[in-house]
């Protein structure tokens, strides 16, 4: 078989093979905490000050975010010169859930469990999110050899630390919990025949307890429960969008202006409770990066609740997943699971040489990337030069037959282009993969605005400012459920006073008076990808 | 230096790259898309898209954004189709031949005629894992469907009208609760955290200094 590789990728490719043997006798060295804080420095993007601006009005004025970032956070209003009547709400509910992926759909049925009148209204379809494309793993400490502690640990070493304690408690005490929660609702993850969930180490976890449903962890989970959502009646509206957060007179969060995707329809939702989980930002490029994320991933409920008054956490760290495709074109910047670096495979330049420990924290991972390519130490392809992912080692380790059980799915991503993974290496290079920070959040999940609750990807806190592989999927669940559990208990004691959308107003002046005329609409909704004639 | 085609896109020829997928031909071609869009790389099935070579008889099912075009590609776009849901209570169901009998009668009027495994986006035996439906083999069912993104191009091809999708998820949903067997290990854990057995160490972890936690990360035991 013949591969789409140039002459000049098939001759590193043969440098690869022949270090292999070899390469298999030994564990590279992890690097030390020292020798990872200078490469951090040095190569990630986050420390790329010129792509980065200060945000000028607003709860984290003086603070920098990326630039694209902040033109969306000190954007346009698109409810300016709207004349609405709030005073008869299209739809009156007691909690409003902005977001249908898995912490959308999680909180949901947290609420409705509760007993509330719940409406989920979401900008593509129900399921549409990055929950949905997470394919490696949900990490959580139920092992002998393991514990919460131990979990924690993990998540706040691989977070340098910055993360808030509290939310990180919860996230690892939370998390067994949250794994039975999902297997009770049939989810069905890899076992052995005894029942005993199959797991491996991510990057930075000291124990291995990546749980995982093939590589289609993410879109087993989000099936499930959107399948719940709809066992429940709950009503979803999808291709709508919440173009702003509406407030009472009192402060309180109290609904949101919504706008149908494809009639351009205004509608007014009024709501006793608001729970933001909208996701994640890779639509946005920063940094010119491809991403892989969701089409819909555009930091849109960042901006709804910033205007409205609440603060950011971590707003300027990104997480960059180290092996993103660099070719083929076709899926340019998806993902490559970090679950093939689980199950054996290493990280190759040009040359052959494994130039790093294939399981350090992203960031780590990430950096060490771009600094061989940087040294000319990378793989030369017709869209970018990228390092060797050494796929073939897999089955080398563990026998004929791993790959197609364990990462079916990046098989047959790759072989829809004519490459076997089996056969030949893959080349990757970083992608824009998660927003590390997001709308700041107490342990109940509630942000600065009262009852406006948050969860998953648009909060910021639980991994400071660096996430460990598989902790995603476990914060979509432990805080999606914990925001419509909050949120379920706290409809019951809210009384609205009149709705009242003064706060975007009052934002708009503060632009004006630091000097920003700004037309870029704002929140984004989707990207624009097609052809600049 | 790019080799251009055409592709009728909804009918309407237009000339693009042919190394590109059929969602970056609609983009290249001016349509700004928000149906028919979803994750861009093969898992949520939003994508969903059949097409025809113009003088061939053959239909494709496949998604938009792990395709790439092909000369004379005909292409619609399929981004919704009525897939019809049943609900129920899976705490009150059971992994009974009854229970798909009673939620997706449809499955026994299967004709065995094939269009739906013809054309699977995802290269399922999507005949055989309804068969095994047929049958109460969910677990089977559920192996043999695993990779299904829902897209629903075997549901639009079938003459039965079955919601393939929706029965291999029912399918699935009951190997993972009933069929399979429990982790054990995970029930111990949870009730160990609910009676407080990892509270101490916990709360010692947490009061921690920066410089200690920093020292114990750094020197922490890594299971091989």
């Amino acid at each position: 078989m013949s591969f789409p590789y140039t002459d000049e990728m098939m001759e590193s490719v043969a440098k690869v093979e022949a270090t292999r043997a070899e390469r298999m006798k030994v564990e590279p060295r992890r690097l030390t905490a020292e020798e990872k804080d200078a490469l951090l420095e040095q190569y990630h993007p986050d420390y790329n000050l010129e792509s980065f601006e200060q945000i000028l009005v607003g709860p984290n004025k003086g603070q920098k975010a990326p630039k694209e970032l902040v033109a969306l956070l000190q954007g346009k209003s698109r409810v300016q010169g709207m004349h609405l009547d709030l005073t008869h709400p299209d739809y009156d509910v007691d909690v409003l859930i902005i977001g249908g992926g898995g912490a959308g759909a999680s909180a949901a049925i947290e609420a409705h469990e509760l007993g509330a009148n719940v409406l989920v209204v979401t900008k593509l379809r129900m399921g549409d999110a990055n929950t949905m494309m997470a394919e490696g793993g949900i990490q959580a400490a139920d092992k002998a050899n393991d514990s919460p502690a131990q979990h924690y640990l993990d998540v706040m070493g691989g977070g340098h630390f910055t993360n808030v304690p509290e939310l990180v408690e919860k996230l690892t005490k939370d998390g067994p919990k949250s794994i039975a929660w999902l297997e009770k609702l049939g989810v069905l993850f890899d076992k052995d025949e005894n029942g005993n969930m199959i797991t491996t180490h991510g990057g930075g976890t000291s124990r291995k307890r990546m749980h995982a449903a093939r590589d289609y962890s993410g879109a087993e989970i989000m099936r499930v429960v959107r399948d719940e959502v709809y066992n429940r009646g709950i009503p979803v509206i999808e291709f709508t969008v919440a173009i702003e957060l509406i407030k009472d007179t009192e402060g309180k969060a109290a609904g949101a202006v919504l706008q149908n995707l494809e009639t351009g329809e205004i509608m007014i939702a009024r709501a006793k409770c608001v729970v933001i989980t909208t996701g994640g930002a890779g639509r946005l490029h920063y940094q010119g990066f491809p991403t892989s994320n969701h089409y819909g991933a555009t930091a849109d409920g960042l901006v709804l609740a910033y205007r409205a008054g609440a603060r950011l956490l971590y707003q300027d760290t990104l997480q960059y997943h180290p092996t993103g495709v660099a070719f083929p074109s076709q899926i340019y910047g998806a993902l490559v699971t970090e679950k093939v670096r689980s199950v054996g495979a290493q990280l190759v330049n040009r040359e052959g040489v494994a130039y790093m420990h294939p399981l350090e924290t992203r960031d780590v991972a990430a950096s060490g990337v771009i600094r061989e390519v940087s040294r000319g130490l990378g793989v030369h392809t017709p869209l970018r030069d990228g390092i060797w992912l050494d796929t073939p080692m897999i089955d080398m380790i563990h026998g004929k037959g791993t790959i197609e059980a364990r990462i079916p799915g990046m098989l047959r991503m790759y072989g829809r282009y004519d490459i076997d993974l089996r056969k030949v290496p893959i080349v990757i290079y970083p992608t824009l993969h998660y927003q590390n920070g997001g709308i700041r959040i107490s342990v109940d999940g509630m942000s600065d605005i009262p009852n406006l609750f948050v969860g998953g990807e648009a909060s910021g806190g639980v991994h400071g400012r660096n996430r460990l592989m598989g902790n995603s999927l476990l914060d979509v669940i432990v805080f999606g459920r914990n925001a419509g559990q909050s949120a379920g208990k706290k409809f019951r004691e809210v009384t609205l006073t009149d709705l009242t959308l003064d706060h975007v107003d009052k934002f708009a002046k503060e632009c004006e008076e630091a000097g920003i005329h700004s037309d870029v609409l704002s929140p984004k909704l989707l990207p624009d990808y097609r052809r600049q004639k | 230096m790019d080799n251009m085609i055409n592709v009728y896109l909804y009918g309407k020829k237009y000339s693009v790259p042919d190394s590109l997928t059929i969602m970056e031909a609609f983009e290249y071609s001016g349509y700004q898309l928000v149906r028919g869009v979803g994750c861009r790389n093969g898992f949520c099935g939003a994508c969903a898209t059949i097409y025809r070579i113009k003088g061939q008889n053959t239909l494709h099912g496949c998604l938009a954004c792990s395709t790439k075009v092909e000369a004379d590609m005909c292409v619609a776009s399929l981004p919704f189709f009525p897939l019809e849901k049943k609900t129920y209570e899976i705490e009150e169901i059971r992994p009974t031949q009854e229970i798909m009998m009673q939620l997706y009668p449809e499955i026994y009027a299967c004709i065995g005629c094939n269009a739906c495994t013809k054309a699977c986006t995802q290269e399922l035996n999507v005949m055989q894992y309804i068969a095994y439906a047929q049958r109460a083999e969910y677990e089977k069912c559920a192996e043999e469907s695993f990779d299904c993104v829902m897209c629903g191009v075997c549901s639009a091809r079938c003459p039965a009208g079955i919601s393939h999708p929706q029965v291999a998820l029912l399918a699935r949903r009951l190997t993972g609760k009933y069929v399979r067997p429990k982790a054990e290990h995970l029930a111990r854990r949870v009730e160990e955290i609910a009676e407080g057995k990892f509270d101490g160490a916990m709360a010692d972890i947490m009061g921690k200094s920066d410089a200690e936690i920093r020292e114990l990360y750094n020197t922490r035991e890594i299971e091989k």
